[in-house]
């Protein structure tokens, strides 16, 4: 029987609105206690005075590369860099090569993860055969080995009539799809934010605009069909708009926003760095402002990284030719932990948003400490600083725009199954 | 103050500005010699490095690094990086392996000329990079202006055309704000960048009032490859509705001056009788390119990391 | 007005003569020499002006470039008796500099060099020809010279300034 005592931390547990100074026990894998004053022997004891204690953080949007592009980033590496994070559990997206559109391909992610990741990891899988907008996936099949989504995710499926039917089908398994919401014939070959940074720097616009268009469109198919919609990465204050709205209607509808759209405007492009090209992109102030209070509203749901490793090589080439995206899962809680110090955030609503919320959405474990429930645990310390060296980190990766920078808020300890997968002091420890 | 690097005309000061253009003063002097050479850069190395083939800017900055005794080699790896991902790193690494005292780009991608700054060792000078800027054009533009007007500040500056992909019209916005004049920008409404006005400008859609009470009257090159693009319908609509010739240059000031970077498109930005005859100087803008880049090559070659050339 | 009567005596042809003078101290000493030349040869002695610059062997040993000043050669050297006029000549560096720029723009028939003071610290094998006042000093010391009227040789002002004191 193995036992962990975490003592005397400040519990954040969403599910049940619990914020206290409490003592948590798990045993053999599972939540046992989460009360003041335990005491039990021959535990392995853990000392959270003066951090936060919540549930793992699981993240709704990873690209974890393997199969096909293990030069960027494997279910180890992806693994490793999510507990280093805080993440207990991480959603991979369906981009692989090959994708993610087979019953064998989810088999192959979920094997190597059970073998290889300190993480849990729960594949999204394609919502048409090769992410080519066309043919439909065999969701039945795919949710039965594993897939906890549907998305097409980068490769938006621009064919409406087929997006309709993504959608009327994914009601048969009764799990969420996936939008990345851009019109890429707006989009064109817009690389930065489309306003006055992109007329600055001369390179092409990419207008909200083209998320806006495709979120109303996405939001009128859910109506239509009833669907389970989840919207990724929004960046636009037009599309927290109309997500708003559609929430009111009571259209089925979930939202993220990842951290660099939280926190990061179009202006860090001026200097042409290729770590602040994503996309969508960073956006003008008021959508970065709108995004937060969506944020602290509950119109977005959760915060997810869309952790996006691309080697050096890659991104160290000219910016409209670089891969979009970053590195997000080592540095998501000290950076969306500017929301806290700024007061937009509460600490329990900021553990819901990284956590219990993805849990509810994926219909995965986890996001509660409530007793029984699987011992995934994060211990935070929300002064701790320190300087970020992707070099140093876990993701094979290093292209993120935080790098060099000192960082408070520190992941101290990450627990998966009552194991201790992740200790500040001693790094990963499994694997 | 003038740093090691010119990148763009948004970086400058007008007393920046002011010094390299009394400094290109001073050169025109060199060029009307028998001997159009001095010996200031002997000795010391200038690349030209052209992704993006140009043979009038190379050629410009080539005359002009050969007037100051440099030796000028000319590089040009070709313009398709998705053969050679890692272009512009490698290019970096093997160029300053060579010890050059100044590194002259051009790229068509906006940005290139800053990244490979950030990595050399050796300044760099921008000779443009995609829609971003072209300061030394923008610098010749404004000697021109400044000797055929004998001043900048107070002048109305019309520029017409693709502002949206043009680098030339950027940092011709850039100086000539910069340098006290109004600027104006005018062209169909798809070649209007985004918020340009926040670039300090007044924007128009009709020609006629954007030259009304002009000086300067400047007309940007088409690509006429942008046609396929339609940002704009056809090269006729185009020539009539933007196209100038004596007739529209009416509703500018009687003494306005008409400028092209080159080349001219002849029928189309320009008439053929303007793109040749007074008022139009577009033969003074290639001529003061070279002393321009003179003054630019003297002020910036050989400075190491941190130097600057000017107080 | 004893160098130009000097330069006469030197100088059969006075019509061969041409003023060169380095600004910036140069060129007011250069027009004073024209205008007493007048006087003594009867004939009006055409000058130029020759920035020494960009012929500097100093130019590109610090970061700050120095500023370029107006070149103005209206005739040419060709077979003259060129006269560079300079105010303050020490080391010898910047005449060096003048005669190759003067090579540029032509074969002068021979060079003189004008100076109206002498500080003597020669690193460079250069002779004056025509000296206004020899002024010993330490060579990090600084002369300056105050007025620009009357007599070439009499009426400016030598400052000699210690080390480290202004610039």
């Amino acid at each position: 029987m193995t036992r962990l005592l975490i003592r005397g931390g400040r519990v954040l547990d969403p599910a049940v609105d619990m914020d206290q100074l409490a003592d948590v026990l798990l045993e053999d894998g599972v939540i046992r206690a989460v009360e003041t004053g335990i005491e039990v022997r021959g535990a392995e004891v853990l000392d959270a005075a003066g951090c936060w204690v919540a549930p793992g953080f699981i993240d709704l949007h990873t690209h974890l590369r393997e199969p096909g592009q293990e030069y960027k980033e494997d279910i180890a590496s992806g693994g490793r860099a999510a507990v280093a994070g805080g993440f207990s559990a991480v959603a991979c997206m369906a981009n692989t090569d090959p994708v993610n559109d087979d019953p064998s391909v989810t088999d192959f992610i979920l094997d190597r993860a059970r073998q290889d990741s300190p993480a849990r990891v729960h594949p999204v899988a394609a919502a048409t055969k090769g992410l080519k907008g066309v043919v439909m996936t065999e969701m039945s099949a795919l949710r039965d080995v594993g897939a906890v989504a549907f998305s097409d995710d980068g490769k938006t499926i621009m064919d409406t009539g087929v997006m309709r039917n993504v959608l009327e089908y994914s009601r048969l398994v009764n799990v969420p799809v996936i939008v990345h919401a851009e019109d890429r014939t707006l989009v064109g070959d817009g690389v930065v934010n489309e306003g006055p940074v992109s007329t600055r720097l001369g390179l092409p616009g990419n207008p909200a605009a083209a998320e806006d268009i495709h979120v109303a469109r996405d939001l009128t198919l859910a109506r239509l069909t009833g669907a389970r919609l989840h919207v990724a990465h929004v960046s636009s204050a037009g599309a927290v708009l109309l997500i708003r709205r559609a929430r009111e209607d009571g259209i089925q509808v979930t939202a993220e926003v990842t951290p660099h759209h939280l926190t990061l405007t179009d202006e860090a492009t001026l200097g042409y760095d290729t770590n602040t090209k994503m996309a969508p992109p960073l956006r003008s102030r008021a959508d970065v402002e709108a995004c937060r209070a969506a944020l602290a509203e509950g119109v977005i749901d959760a915060i997810a990284t869309d952790h996006a490793p691309h080697a050096v090589h890659e991104k160290e080439v000219e910016f409209n030719e670089a891969p979009p995206g970053i590195l997000g899962l080592e540095t998501a809680f000290p950076v969306v932990l500017d929301l806290v110090r700024l007061g937009e955030l509460e600490p329990l609503e900021l553990m819901r948003r990284m956590s219990t919320a993805g849990a509810r959405i994926l219909g995965v474990s986890g996001g509660c400490l409530a007793v029984g429930q699987p011992g995934d645990v994060v211990v935070l310390d929300p002064e701790g600083r320190w300087t970020y060296d992707p070099a140093k980190g876990y993701s094979k990766s290093r292209n993120s725009p935080w790098a060099g920078q000192e960082l408070t808020g520190r992941v101290i300890a990450t627990v998966v199954g009552g194991n201790t997968v992740y200790h500040s002091d001693r790094g990963v420890l499994v694997g | 103050m003038i740093g090691r690097d010119l990148l763009g005309i948004e970086d400058l000061e007008r007393s920046d500005i002011e010094r390299i253009l009394e400094t290109a003063e001073r050169m025109q002097e060199i060029g009307e010699r028998q001997v159009k050479k001095v010996p200031t850069l002997r000795g010391r190395t200038i690349v030209n490095l052209f992704f993006e083939p140009s043979t009038r800017t190379r050629a410009s900055f080539e005359i002009a690094g050969k007037r100051l005794s440099a030796d000028v080699v000319n590089f040009s790896p070709g313009a398709s990086s998705l053969s050679k991902a890692e272009s512009i790193l490698d290019t970096a690494l093997t160029l300053d392996a060579m010890d050059p005292d100044v590194v002259i780009v051009r790229h068509k991608v906006a940005g290139v000329p800053k990244r490979l700054a950030d990595s050399l060792r050796a300044p760099v000078v921008n000779a443009g990079d995609g829609a971003h800027e072209h300061p030394t054009q923008a610098l010749l533009d404004m000697l021109t202006v400044k000797q055929e007007k004998g001043r900048i500040d107070g002048l109305t500056v019309t520029i017409i055309g693709d502002i949206a992909h043009s680098r030339v019209a950027r940092s011709n916005i850039y100086g000539f704000s910069k340098m006290g004049a109004e600027v104006r920008v005018v062209g169909p409404p798809p070649m209007l960048p985004a918020d340009v006005e926040s670039l300090g400008v007044k924007a128009y859609i009709s020609l006629r009032e954007a030259l009304e009470g002009a000086d300067v009257v400047m007309a940007l090159r088409i690509q006429l490859e942008r046609v396929q693009g339609a940002l704009f319908p056809s090269i006729r609509e185009y020539a009539a509705t933007f196209g100038l010739d004596r007739a529209k240059l009416r509703y500018a000031k009687d003494d306005a001056i008409v400028m092209h970077p080159g080349p001219v498109n002849r029928g189309v930005e320009l008439s053929h009788d303007l793109a040749d005859h007074r008022p139009s100087v577009i033969l003074d803008q290639v001529r003061n390119g070279v002393a321009l880049r003179m003054a630019v090559l003297y002020l910036i070659a050989g400075l190491a990391p941190g130097e600057e050339s000017a107080p | 007005m004893r160098i130009a009567h000097e330069i006469v005596e030197r100088n059969e042809k006075p019509e061969d003569v041409y003023i060169v003078a380095i600004p910036n101290g140069g060129v007011p000493l250069g027009r004073r020499l024209v205008e007493n030349l007048e006087e003594v040869a009867g004939q009006r002695i055409p000058m130029g002006i020759l920035d020494t610059t960009l012929y500097r062997d100093d130019v590109h040993t610090t970061g700050e470039r120095p500023l370029l000043r107006v070149t103005e050669m209206p005739s040419s050297v060709d077979g003259r008796a060129v006269i560079l006029v300079e105010d303050v000549v020490n080391t010898g560096r910047t005449i060096r500099a003048a005669m190759d720029a003067l090579m540029d723009f032509g074969r002068p028939r021979s060079v003189q060099v004008v100076a109206l003071v002498d500080r003597g610290h020669r690193e460079l094998p250069i002779k004056i020809d025509y000296v206004g006042k020899n002024i010993p000093t330490r060579p990090e010391e600084k002369v300056h010279l105050r007025g620009e009227d009357g007599d070439l040789e009499g009426l400016l002002e030598v400052v000699v300034e210690a080390a480290g004191e202004g610039a």
